[in-house]
């Protein structure tokens, strides 16, 4: 650029000429200032021993104890699991597992019995759990239509693309579309509680409330709102494929029919990992002296609908207490206490060289 | 315009392109055909005035901007990561979303490139409406028109400080011999004056200049890019050729000075004037670092291409595995799965989309942004300014800084970047008799007077020596100016006024050389002439503070070379003024205040090759054709005639002074001084017309012009008689010593390649520090080849018996190597070089002398191949360019003698020792920077890049993201792209001083430094370790829970940032507010952000749905529980191998401690 440089040689000799300095030509000299010197006042972390062994040993002073505070509500957390599978011979499900494909209609019931051995207090989580169920595929995942479950009308009667193929059969359009809503978990599990007298008492299961408030009141809608009569509103869509039921016909609970089903709700929530468990009901604690599940023998009753053995998937269910933790889990608690001790450990052999370079350091200082 | 037929057209742009191509041009003056349509002009071929350096036009910006950019293969892999999530079975984002990074990047360019444009457009604009006076025939006058409308062939007319609008033959100007004088200080950065000549005879030019009787033809050759060559010739109607060469030609951006207007036809113009062509642009050089980088990108496309291929074969496997359809895996439209083979096909593509930022595109636009920023600090440092000449250090290549930290071999030249370059005449050499010169000192003087009194009654001898004052005085381009006037920024009534004071000085001269001829003919009266022009001199020798006269006080001397000017000013202090200088004639005011006034037959230019330079005058009263030559020793020696007749035949004294001249002279170069010899020679007139009939054939000539102009020289060039020689010295720079032990203790080999002789080098060697009084230092003078394999051989022998002695274990050999041309030549022949190459590894410095510039630039090839080493050369001179421009960085000292070196250079200081400063702390910095930011950044990538990896292994390979992809592109694109900008840009891992005081801490960036090999993938295996516990601690805490996809990564992504955060936290020497506010910030607003979007986000972004995700989980302590266990986790092995290393490096700081004590 020969031609701007000169032009821009003329203007900087102007600006000499005619600035206030007038002789002054000290124009070029670059600011004298911190930031531009690089001289800003700087920290510099220097590793010494005088900081980094407290840093080690408050790690490890810090981390051992939480750990076993983990550790300990982890253990306190009592969890209780059945395989309903049906694959094994032995299993009471194992006729329900057998003949069972999505097509069919009939429900095949099989009743488990167990015990638990201790007694659960305050509320009690009713979890069914799922195997080898990719629900993190990422089609699956995509396989939704968010506005259509938001109540959007124009989506209710246009699924998203990204439902195909289960967006619309014989040109109607599927409410809720998708692969996620299609495969909805319909196993009904029920609850009954084997009285030492014989008799066998249902136990109250709770379907409320196992949803995230900010879906149940945010995210999902009804389309045409809450109070609308679902059956009109939906007139003119089917139901999934694999549904039994259409969407509105989910619970007879206005306040928990159509897309604010909480079950849905729960379901459409695609899980992590490929073996996830979902909240299915809630036990309340009803009686401030009486464990909500007392010691005993139990029976599970499952309508079962869910065909899992044809990807090797299994099925559970799940009883556990929860604390302010979640679940039961006990390696966090383990991983705490562990890294703790590592920490410990370390500023241990960190001591120790310290020590041993440390005199090296002072003789050095001696000779000079 | 009328219609022509196409046929025409093809066939006039046809021959349009065989007048541009042709390598004679012969143009006519546009003249005669003024007013006529174009296509009957006769100059229509060639470009216009008017200049376009815009790259873009308005309608075309986008598309040719895009074409621009998509050359950059970043861009295109972008592009085609977009192009694969156009495509349905491929994609694994939202088609739409995925174009996002790319036109940022691209339109972030474009904006940068569109406002570059505009800058240019609108300095075309000023400069193509910058006015200039055109003749016009109509109007019969010179009529202001703009720069655009200037085309070949017009007659422009040009005035004091203005700027030359395009290439122009002077014809006239106002100046009686036709001189003007140009400053091309906007072209080459020089400046001195330059005058140029009219081209006379081809015009009327009395009594008034008429453009119109300009009939000739103009022939040139094909615009080049040579600014100080331009052959030509003007034909006139009568068939007779006038030579035009350089010295007629004004160039387009210089500016007219101390000539009130002058004349000239338009050869070029616009995009084929000189300084146009000249104008290549930035150079883009490649920094090591940078190969090295593209090397790691490479590995890291391998990297990419293996967990693809994983990826896919992942997803095989887990198909085949399954037995039936399961419910989770969704047909596509069509209803029908894809084959497992075709499935993972598929999804190797989409895994390639989805872990893409595994190549780093961002860390190319940081690496600039970094790189800027340090030229920032680099100009900026107040250490590297120069107070004296108020200049900054300048950067023009704006990417090889990191290059600064890795130099291993300097090349330097000696004169002006060791030496100030300021020359001040110390002693010379007068017929044999050694006088030494000091400033205000009356020695001398006395000396002089002494010498001249003693030997009054023999004419002859003081003849000889007026001879010699005479051509210090007249031998040389120096070009008289006035002290006082401003010669820059003088206004134009200021500058009419000095010119016209120096334009009647001449006048009044001629009118007394004229008289002088008429009254002092007879030759006796010459002589007494020349007695009483020499008495003062002896009687009352002017000093310094005692000065002539007004006039001759505020002359200044503007020279091309410093050692001229000493020697006008020499001449000066000792009565012979230099008063005026025009082509023609040469005025010198004699001591006893007379002025003599030569005629100037012919000058012969200095050039390389005859290391001289010769002025032929006509002395005014003997009216003897003189000529006075003035060179390097070896250069007159070999032409001396006979011995200085009459002072033989006078002193009867057989002593050859060319032998004790000779003395002296190894004398002056053994203190150091600069030696140029003095001789004369008196021509007879029939000699001297022969010989002008070949001069001016020769400079006639169009072909091979140089050629016969320097043999006409070298004709007349003989049987010189010697006068005398002078000593210049030239001192260091300050601090060159100190700067050069700095630079060795660092680890760099210095070498001196100078075109002195062997005796200065190693002078200045010792002097500087270079050559220590215990060091071996040897010496090759071979003149056959034979010894200089001999010399070779030996010492490496030496050498190696040295380096075998056991006694000889921790101490190296001190060895030092002086080499002149000749010999470095025959050492640098094939058979010998890998023989010199092994004995100069040994050497500490090598002193090369009396090498040529290609030799200079050789050397450092050399080297650079052979030892695969950084270089940097730097230079002050034209003769350094080739040596500047061959190194790995070139560095032009600005100083006395012009720009070229530093107009070829990258870096371009004013003093020599700003080098200490230069490398051992920016250049240290810039390389530790940059090196540790380009690991930061590939291991960040990685770190990142794999959580998502990891998370195929738990997704049946489908390329699931459970991370919203909006928060991935933040990610990078906000939460963690400043802290390691600012990481580069900021951070000092040593502080300044204690990079000034220990300087072997510069040897970390030499050879592969910091960044090497196992650097990159150590902090890749970190990057994998991280990634791996980052993702496997939130995975074994929510292994079998309720927790849904996004509210997995959510953890995830938070313990990510402050895993990259704190590990960057852990590499950052130094925190300053800056630090701390990027790093807060950035941690802010990953929070701000990310809450902001998960609060407003309802259904925005299927299918991920970050609808209060991060709120919820901020609501839950087992959030917090796993972000600080992965970070700790993740940071523990880094953060202890650290402290090891500390605690390593500084036990090996003690010992050394210890050994040294």
């Amino acid at each position: 650029m020969m031609a701007s440089s000169y032009s821009a040689k003329d203007e900087d000799g102007h600006i000499t000429v005619s600035g206030p300095g007038g002789g002054t030509l000290r124009n070029k000299k670059p600011e004298n200032t911190a930031f531009k010197q690089q001289r800003l006042p700087a920290w510099q972390p220097i590793l010494t021993a005088g900081t980094v062994l407290p840093a080690f040993f408050i790690i490890g002073l810090i981390f051992i104890p939480i750990g076993i505070g983990l550790y300990v509500t982890s253990n306190n957390i009592k969890e209780f699991e059945i395989d309903y599978t049906g694959d094994d011979t032995s299993s009471p499900c194992y006729n329900c597992a057998q003949n069972f494909s999505w097509n069919n209609t009939k429900s095949c019931t099989c009743i488990i019995p167990f015990q638990l051995d201790q007694p659960y207090e305050s509320n009690v989580f009713m979890y069914y759990g799922l195997s080898n169920f990719y629900q993190n595929h990422r089609r699956y995942v995509k396989s939704r239509d968010d506005s259509q479950l938001n109540g959007n009308i124009d989506s209710l009667k246009k699924p998203s693309k990204e439902c195909e193929p289960y967006a619309s059969v014989d040109n109607k359009p599927i409410a809720p579309c998708g692969a996620i809503a299609n495969s909805m978990f319909n196993d009904t599990l029920k609850l009954f509680y084997n009285d030492p007298n014989g008799t066998s008492v249902p136990i109250l299961l709770t379907s409320t409330g196992i949803a995230w408030w900010t879906d149940k009141h945010v995210k999902f809608r009804n389309p045409g709102g809450n109070n609308a009569n679902l059956t009109a509103v939906f007139q003119g869509t089917v139901k999934p494929v694999n549904w039994h039921r259409p969407v509105y016909e989910l619970d007879t609970d206005p306040e928990n029919n159509g897309f604010i089903n909480e079950d849905f709700i729960v379901w459409m929530r695609t899980a992590a990992l490929p073996t996830f468990r979902k909240l299915y009901r809630i036990i309340q604690k009803n009686n401030n002296m009486a464990p909500t599940l007392p010691r005993g023998n139990y029976t599970l009753v499952v309508d079962y609908n869910y065909p899992v053995r044809s990807f090797e998937g299994r099925k559970r269910m799940i009883l556990s207490t929860i604390s302010w933790m979640g679940g039961k889990n006990p390696f966090l608690g383990i991983a705490y206490i562990t890294v703790g001790s590592v920490c410990f450990f370390l500023g241990v052999v960190l001591l120790v060289i310290h020590h041993k370079y440390g005199n090296r350091n002072n003789s050095a200082n001696i000779s000079n | 315009m009328t219609w022509r037929s196409p046929l025409a057209l093809v066939r006039d742009a046809l021959r349009g392109q065989r007048a541009r191509e042709n390598e004679l041009r012969s143009l006519e003056s546009n003249l005669p055909y003024e007013g006529l349509e174009k296509g009957k002009q006769p100059n229509r071929y060639f470009t216009s005035n008017a200049i376009k350096t815009t790259k873009y036009s308005l309608l075309f910006f986008i598309p040719m901007n895009l074409y621009e950019q998509f050359h950059r293969l970043a861009n295109l892999y972008f592009v085609g990561l977009v192009i694969l999530n156009f495509i349905p079975q491929v994609n694994a984002f939202q088609p739409e979303i995925a174009l996002i990074p790319i036109c940022v990047i691209l339109s972030l360019t474009a904006m940068k490139d569109a406002w570059e444009d505009f800058r240019r457009y609108q300095s075309d604009r000023k400069l193509n409406n910058m006015p200039c006076f055109i003749y016009s025939r109509k109007e019969k006058q010179f009529v202001e028109r703009c720069w655009k409308d200037v085309r070949v062939g017009d007659f422009v007319k040009v005035v004091c400080n203005e700027i030359i609008p395009a290439d122009l033959l002077l014809l006239y100007t106002s100046d009686p011999n036709g001189v003007c004088h140009i400053e091309t200080a906007n072209l080459d950065g020089e400046t001195n004056l330059k005058q140029r000549t009219a081209v006379s005879g081809v015009c009327n030019t009395h009594p008034k200049f008429e453009p119109e009787s300009f009939k000739g033809i103009v022939v040139c050759e094909k615009p080049n890019n040579n600014l100080n060559h331009f052959k030509g010739y003007v034909e006139k109607p009568d068939k007779q050729k006038v030579g035009a060469g350089i010295e007629s030609l004004l160039l387009r951006g210089c500016t007219v000075r101390n000539t009130d207007h002058a004349v000239g036809f338009v050869v070029y113009a616009g995009h084929e004037t000189k300084s146009m062509l000249n104008n290549s642009g930035p150079r883009y050089k490649r920094s090591k670092l940078e190969r090295r980088l593209n090397i790691d990108v490479f590995f890291c496309v391998i990297l990419l291409f293996t967990m693809c291929l994983i990826g896919a074969l992942g997803h095989y496997l887990w198909l085949n595995a399954m037995p039936v359809v399961p419910p989770y895996l969704v047909p596509p439209t069509s209803g029908q799965l894809d084959s497992p083979s075709l499935a993972s096909f598929y999804m190797f593509f989409t895994m390639i989309i989805l872990l893409q930022i595994l190549i780093p595109i961002s860390l190319y636009v940081s690496i600039e942004l970094v790189k800027i920023s340090q030229i920032f600090f680099i100009t900026n440092d107040i250490d590297l300014y120069d107070e004296e000449t108020d200049s900054r250090i300048q950067c023009k290549a704006l990417n090889i800084t990191e290059d600064l930290g890795q130099i291993e071999y300097i090349f330097s030249d000696k004169t002006g970047t060791l030496t100030e370059n300021k020359m001040v005449f110390r002693r010379c050499s007068i017929m044999g008799t050694e006088y030494p010169h000091k400033e205000n000192d009356g020695k001398l003087f006395q000396k002089i007077s002494r010498t001249s009194s003693s030997s009054l009654s023999h004419s002859q001898k003081t003849d000889a020596y007026l001879d010699f004052f005479l051509a210090l005085a007249i031998c040389n381009t120096v070009v008289v100016s006035m002290a006082t006037s401003q010669r820059r920024r003088v206004s134009a009534q200021n500058a009419g006024s000095i010119f016209k004071f120096c334009k009647r000085k001449p006048k009044r001269n001629r009118t007394f050389t004229e008289d002088s001829e008429e009254h002092f003919q007879p030759s006796g009266q010459t002589e007494g002439v020349r007695t009483t022009g020499l008495q003062p001199c002896s009687l009352h020798p002017p000093s310094l503070s005692d000065k002539p006269a007004l006039t001759s006080d505020n002359l200044r001397y503007e020279a091309e070379s410093p050692d001229e000017a000493a020697l006008v000013y020499a001449a000066k202090a000792y009565g012979f003024t230099l008063l005026s200088r025009t082509p023609d004639s040469v005025s010198v005011k004699l001591p006893s205040g007379e002025v003599l006034d030569f005629e100037v037959l012919d000058t012969l230019t200095f050039d390389s090759n005859r290391k001289r330079m010769s002025v032929l005058v006509r002395h005014p009263i003997t009216k003897e054709y003189v000529l006075y030559t003035k060179g390097a020793d070896f250069a007159i020696m070999e032409l001396l005639g006979t011995p200085y007749a009459g002072m033989l035949r006078l002193d009867g004294n057989k002593k050859n002074i060319a032998t004790v001249t000779q003395r002296h002279l190894d004398c002056y170069a053994k203190e150091g001084l600069r030696t140029l010899c003095i001789a004369k020679k008196v021509v007879s007139e029939a000699v001297y017309k022969r010989w002008s009939v070949d001069r001016k054939k020769a400079m006639a000539a169009i072909e091979d012009r140089e050629r016969l102009v320097m043999d006409t020289a070298v004709q007349l060039e003989t049987n010189l008689t010697l006068l005398g020689a002078t000593g210049i010295e030239d001192r260091l720079q300050e601090n060159v010593p100190d700067t050069i032990q700095a630079l060795r203790e660092a680890g760099i080999k210095v070498w001196v390649l100078t075109g002195d002789k062997p005796e200065t080098a190693v002078n200045i060697g010792y002097a500087c520090g270079l050559l220590e009084d215990e060091d071996l230092v040897i010496n090759m003078a071979a003149v056959f080849q034979i010894t200089c394999t001999n010399i070779l051989d030996c010492t490496l022998e030496e050498v190696r018996r040295y380096n075998a002695d056991p006694r000889n274990v921790d101490t190296t050999l001190n060895m030092s190597l002086v080499i002149d041309g000749l010999t470095l030549d025959k050492a640098l022949s094939p058979d010998l070089l890998d023989r010199f190459v092994a004995l100069v590894k040994h050497c500490r410095s090598v002193l090369c002398c009396r090498v040529t510039p290609l030799q200079k630039s050789r050397v450092v090839k050399v080297i650079r191949e052979k030892l695969k080493v950084m270089t940097l050369a730097a230079g002050d001179g034209a003769n350094d360019v080739n040596m500047i421009q061959a190194a790995d960085i070139g560095i032009g000292i600005s100083g006395q003698e012009g720009m070229q070196a530093v107009m070829a250079s990258d870096f371009a200081i004013s003093r020599f020792k700003h080098l200490k400063k230069l490398l051992l702390v920016h250049g240290h910095w810039c390389y530790t920077r940059l090196a540790n930011m380009i690991i930061y950044f590939f291991y960040k990538n990685v770190a990142y890049v794999n959580l998502l990896f990891w998370y195929q292994f738990f997704c049946g390979f489908s390329a699931t993201a459970m991370i919203d992809y909006w928060l991935m592109i933040f990610f990078n694109l906000f939460f963690t792209s400043l802290p390691p900008i600012m990481f580069g840009i900021m951070d000092k891992d040593i502080s300044a001083e204690m990079l000034l005081g220990v300087p072997e801490l510069y040897k970390t960036g030499q050879g592969e430094g910091d960044y090497r090999f196992t650097t990159f993938w150590v902090s890749i295996l970190d990057a994998f370790y991280q990634s791996l516990v980052c993702f496997f601690v939130p995975y074994l805490v929510y292994q079998d829970s309720d927790i849904d996809m996004f509210t997995f990564g959510t953890p995830l992504n938070t313990s990510a940032l402050f895993i990259i955060l704190l590990h960057l936290s852990i590499e950052i020497k130094s925190w300053t507010v800056v630090h701390w506010i990027i790093m807060l910030g950035s941690v802010a607003l990953y929070f701000i952000v990310t809450l902001a979007y998960s609060a407003v986000c309802v259904t925005c972004n299927p299918p991920s749905n970050p609808y209060w995700i991060l709120q919820s989980q901020m609501e839950d302590p087992m959030f917090y529980l796993i972000c600080i266990l992965s970070t700790v986790v993740a940071l523990l092995p880094r953060m202890y191998i650290h402290l090891q290393i500390y605690y390593y490096g500084k036990a090996t700081i003690s010992r050394t401690g210890v050994n040294q004590h």
